[in-house]
């Protein structure tokens, strides 16, 4: 228990950026039309391969001996990135249609 | 002027980029700059990682994570583009399932360098389990989607069953932080449980609810993601976590709404209560016979009628026949007939997924109907034609409890003066389910590819 409120009173920047961020998130979704909700949970899809940046700091401290360390942080980074890029690129081709709306 | 090239502070702009594309993504004006926002968000943070890391690293490893970044680069890029647009929503189950896989192999790795610290290994382990299940669940999501997995699999009390192995690793988690274990047994023990829970826990779930897991999963991913940025005390990876984790959630219940259905419904609800002894028993109850048309007949029957509502399903979209319908709409309007499109808020694979492709071929917002604004007017209407829809038509929702789509809104063709269905065959749609509209007196089936038929509906209708 003392460790617990020894980690809130240490972080606490933290756990103020967890409460507003799940407002904010909130917030954002809010007033969406249904029409975006398929692009937009695209969206967040590619947002959470964020998850890279913590393979990729994985392979940055691995140690240099650790052949199975190295190998999974390895796959961690491919499956991160195609996370990223492959999200946001599904979600910019769904876009693609609605830019042919504007006339 | 240092502080602007330090990690902190690109982090901070890379938070921003993630709100502000997420908030752009709502508006169909800004939607395709907030992706681009966001992209560009995340290339600087991780650039920015490699770059700025703080930290003897030798020269190798940077080599294999440029490998890595590459390789994902690149086939993430080609799966991307190459797959066809029905196959979207199965692509952002694929790519859910990978940042998911990621998550638990951090945790996998992770693991002994934290052992004893209770914090830690609680996120770790955490991020652990929920990306675990996010990955094989995603998995599970993505062969329902695909058509590899047909129908629900409902293994004998399966809520029961899922609940206990559930329990089993809250229980077996909490014993290693508690106990400060590094044993690596455990640990696998864990990672394999979550595995199989994943995949235990969307088997039941109906395909017609698919999306409704997905965005789940995806805000499972969100949070595996934030424990992370928990763990290395990373902003971007809390900002970034916490803001899908929350903006999924929310998602989430749009989906459910929509459906007028509970996420608990969703998950533990009527789709398993139905066991497979009364379902194979309902099958058979259907009786009458099925009436078939032509499409000159169907042809002539539109030219005379004053109002037509067009039901869009997920066989419109696999025949690519987006165009043709628009072309269909357009010449109809040319002869004066009033035209709509009913919009069911699931029709397709996932929320918005008709509206995606409809827009595609320009068709106008106003046309496009939704699902409570257009079922009064079905019963004033001379034709509704119901092209590659099934489930969301299906009266049983309405009728039947022991149905498994029992109290999910469906459209209300029924009511209308002449229904004509175009499908492809009678096989039943995609909850796996019988459909007693086909057999309605007022119905016609017009079977046949959707593309073909409609172009011939075309070529029919300009000739009178």
């Amino acid at each position: 228990m003392t460790e617990l409120v020894n980690f809130l009173s240490n972080n606490l920047d933290m756990v103020y950026i967890v409460i507003l961020m799940v407002f904010v998130g909130v917030e954002i979704i809010g007033h969406v039309p249904a029409v975006l909700h398929t692009p937009l949970m695209s969206g967040a899809n590619a947002i959470h391969g964020v998850i890279i940046i913590g393979a990729i700091l994985v392979m940055l401290g691995a140690d240099p001996e650790n052949i199975l360390a190295l190998s999974l942080g390895f796959v961690a980074v491919i499956l991160g990135t195609l996370n990223v890029v492959g999200g946001f690129v599904v979600t910019d081709r769904m876009l693609e249609m609605f830019k042919k709306k504007k006339k | 002027m240092k502080y602007i090239f330090s990690l902190e502070f690109i982090y901070l702009i890379s938070s921003i980029t993630y709100i502000l594309g997420l908030k752009l993504l709502g508006h169909p004006e800004t939607a395709k700059r907030g992706n681009l926002i966001a992209a560009g968000g995340m290339t600087i943070a991780i650039f920015g990682t490699i770059f700025l890391y703080q930290g003897e690293v030798p020269l190798f490893i940077y080599g294999l994570i440029s490998i890595a970044i590459i390789l994902g680069s690149v086939v993430g890029w080609l799966i991307a583009k190459k797959v066809s647009m029905t196959k979207m929503p199965e692509l952002v189950s694929i790519f859910n399932g990978m940042g998911g896989a990621s998550a638990a192999l951090i945790g996998l790795i992770e693991f002994h360098h934290y052992s004893g610290q209770t914090l830690s290994t609680f996120t770790i382990l955490g991020g652990l389990i929920i990306g675990s299940v996010s990955f094989s669940g995603s998995m599970i999501a993505w062969a329902k989607l695909n058509g590899t997995i047909k129908y629900p699999i409902r293994l004998p009390k399966y809520n029961l069953l899922n609940n206990l192995i559930f329990l089993a690793l809250l229980i077996l988690a909490f014993f290693i932080i508690w106990s400060g274990s590094d044993s690596q047994l455990y640990l696998y023990i864990l990672f394999f449980g979550a595995l199989l829970y994943g995949v235990l826990f969307v088997l039941p779930i109906g395909g017609a609810d698919m999306p409704v897991v997905i965005s789940l999963l995806n805000s499972f991913t969100g949070l595996a993601a934030a424990l992370g940025g928990f763990l290395y005390g990373n902003m971007v990876m809390l900002t970034g976590g916490i803001l899908v984790g929350s903006a999924g959630t929310i998602l989430t219940f749009a989906m459910c709404k929509a459906m007028n259905r509970s996420l608990v419904n969703v998950i533990f609800g009527s789709f398993g209560e139905t066991d497979s002894e009364s379902e194979q028993g309902k099958s058979d109850t259907i009786q009458g016979d099925i009436k078939k048309t032509t499409v000159s007949d169907v042809a002539i029957l539109m030219n005379y009628s004053q109002k037509i509502i067009i039901v869009p399903g997920y066989g419109l979209a696999v025949a690519q026949a987006q165009h043709a319908i628009h072309e269909l709409e357009q010449l109809l309007i040319s002869k004066g007939i009033d035209v709509k499109y009913a919009i069911h808020p699931v029709a397709g694979r996932m929320p918005g997924h008709m509206n995606v492709l409809l827009a595609e071929t320009n068709v106008e917002y106003d046309k496009l109907a939704e699902m409570d604004d257009v079922n009064p007017e079905f019963k004033n209407t001379d034709v509704v034609f119901v092209v590659g829809a099934n489930d969301v038509v299906n009266p049983a929702a309405h009728n039947d409890k022991s149905s498994p789509i029992y109290g999910m809104p469906i459209l209300d063709v029924e009511s209308a003066k002449q229904i004509i269905v175009n499908k492809r065959s009678m096989k039943p749609g995609y909850a796996g389910i019988e459909n007693e509209l086909f057999y309605n007196p007022r119905t016609s089936m017009l079977f046949g590819d959707a593309k073909s038929v409609i172009q011939s509906l075309i070529t029919e209708l300009k000739g009178m």
